[in-house]
């Protein structure tokens, strides 16, 4: 089944992956690890997961602005998410981190992400501002 | 967002990388803050300057950048990691890397002012005109007290202004947008610096919006007070200023228990084994006040105090008395994730600022005892 959904377009750019769903902020500074993607924090409900390859589909990030060099350095260590929805706000760390990283990102506020599971295939087509969902 | 056909040919690369990319993230944050164009800055302020806050991905960036581009308008920087003229009891690897960044900026045409406090050392541009404030605390300020408007922003942000001369127009630029919708009202007497930290870190953890009401009297906002708010604003929350024209807002109050909450959650401990002045960095007004405190007296601890080099170079015999008190003056620096003081040296530490209390508590894993800087020089100066 597929569906597409609109969203507004932060960064430009188009990218296919499996979703990965979060209901929890992230705190890049002190979440993640660089090197392998993977979210380090036990509260976490992506404990242990990498965002590598995924399509990384949050509310938004918190904490510090510098946070938004940790997606460059995701990026760097070729662990980065191939593309991001907010689905909360779009903050200015996840926006400004995706702006130097090459990472397209949606802002996908008041949108409805609930058939969503970690196997659906999600497509970002940032640049017309379309998502689109393809249940297997 | 609309461009100019500039500003869109710069975006798609027709004047190079550097303000391509410079573009790209401010195209990108004003999307996310429903800007509808971009606007010219008089300055820019730039933070993420200590190697502890932007690390090896930064040190990459900034090489990167710096042979691409330059900044337009005057372009100040925030406190590195240490005293460029001292011998700081820091690893090589650390050194290597604050010196690369130092020099990537400098590349940039940058201003190597080292200051989070740039409101007290440089000529301000006039009331109403508009700036790109990365240093929280420091925007919150010209915001709340000089009429001057920044938004809230962050490194990247402020770089990007700073090579473009140019910020999103969004959110606290916009005059209809620079008022509160919740009020915070003290309930108790607050006399101390401290105290009025204290209220600046509820304010700012309290409202869920870009400006905040504070019911007090513009008599007691003296440039200490107005300092400790805004740092205390700044280290809680998103919020980006504050003020004491308030009409229909939500009520608040800031009474014994909530204050004693917010203390509770910094002061972690009884007594200290060093004396901490200094975040932000000490201006001329604390530094005569600490003058005044602690003439003829000596410190019984350890005391570094922080602030602008060029604040210690126009005021050498304030300076040297406090030496003689037996602080150490640090420049170039702050206390905000230094790595001058640590747990290795230090199990808790004394200080008057909530930034500095909240950064030992979380960066540098530091217990905090909580004091106003009367009731320090008291305890530990004879």
């Amino acid at each position: 089944m597929m569906m597409n959904i609109y969203c507004k377009k932060i960064v430009g750019g188009k990218a296919e992956g499996l979703a990965l769903l979060s209901i929890k902020p992230l705190n890049m500074l002190s979440m993640l690890d660089t090197k392998s993607g993977e979210i380090k924090d036990k509260e976490h409900d992506l404990f242990n997961q990498t965002l590598k390859n995924r399509i990384l589909i949050f509310p938004n990030c918190i904490g510090s602005s510098v946070g938004a060099y940790v997606f460059y350095s995701l990026k760097i260590n070729g662990v980065n998410p191939k593309a991001i929805i907010c689905t909360n706000k779009c903050d200015i760390i996840t926006a400004s981190g995706c702006a130097i990283s090459d990472i397209p990102l949606v802002d996908g506020t008041g949108a409805s992400f609930k058939s969503l599971n970690n196997n659906t295939k999600v497509t970002v087509d940032a640049d017309n501002q379309m998502v689109i969902l393809s249940t297997l | 967002m609309e461009l100019t056909r500039k500003e869109e040919g710069a975006l798609q690369g027709e004047y190079g990388d550097g303000l391509k990319l410079a573009y790209k993230i401010l195209v990108a944050i004003g999307n996310a803050n429903n800007a509808t164009k971009l606007i010219p800055i008089k300055w820019a302020h730039i933070s993420g300057v200590n190697f502890n806050t932007i690390g090896e991905a930064g040190v990459k960036f900034l090489s990167k950048l710096d042979k691409e581009t330059k900044v337009t308008v005057t372009t100040t920087l925030n406190p590195m990691g240490f005293d460029s003229k001292k011998d700081n009891k820091i690893s090589e690897d650390f050194k290597v890397n604050q010196l690369s960044i130092i020099n990537s900026y400098l590349s940039l045409g940058v201003r190597p002012s080292f200051t989070c406090i740039p409101y007290e050392i440089f000529d301000l541009p006039k009331k109403g005109e508009i700036v790109s404030f990365a240093e929280s605390n420091a925007a919150v300020f010209v915001n709340s007290i000089l009429g001057i408007k920044s938004n809230k922003e962050s490194s990247l942000s402020s770089l990007a202004s700073a090579i473009t001369g140019k910020t999103p127009y969004s959110d606290l630029l916009i005059n209809d947008l620079r008022r509160p919708s919740v009020s915070i009202k003290p309930d108790i007497d607050i006399k101390t610096e401290s105290d009025f930290g204290l209220l600046g870190y509820f304010a700012g953890k309290i409202a869920n919006d870009i400006c905040v009401g504070l019911e007090i009297n513009s008599e007691s906002l003296d440039i200490i007070n107005s300092k400790a708010i805004s740092a205390g604003i700044g280290t809680s929350g998103m919020c980006g200023m504050f003020t004491n024209k308030i009409n229909n807002c939500e009520r608040i109050s800031f009474g014994k228990p909530e204050i004693t909450h917010v203390k509770d959650e910094l002061n972690t401990a009884e007594k200290g084994d060093l004396i901490v002045f200094g975040s932000p960095q000490l201006g001329l007004h604390e530094l005569n006040m600490l003058g005044h405190l602690t003439d003829g007296k000596k410190f019984k601890k350890p005391c570094m105090i922080f602030c602008p080099r060029s604040v210690t170079e126009c005021n050498e015999e304030m300076i040297n008395k406090l030496r003689m008190a037996g602080a150490d003056i640090t420049c170039d620096s702050c206390t905000c994730l230094t790595p001058l003081i640590t747990k290795n040296d230090y199990d808790s530490i004394i200080t008057n600022s909530i930034k500095c209390a909240y950064y030992m508590k979380h960066s540098n894993k530091i217990d905090v005892s909580l004091k106003d800087m009367k009731s320090i020089i008291k305890e530990y100066c004879e």
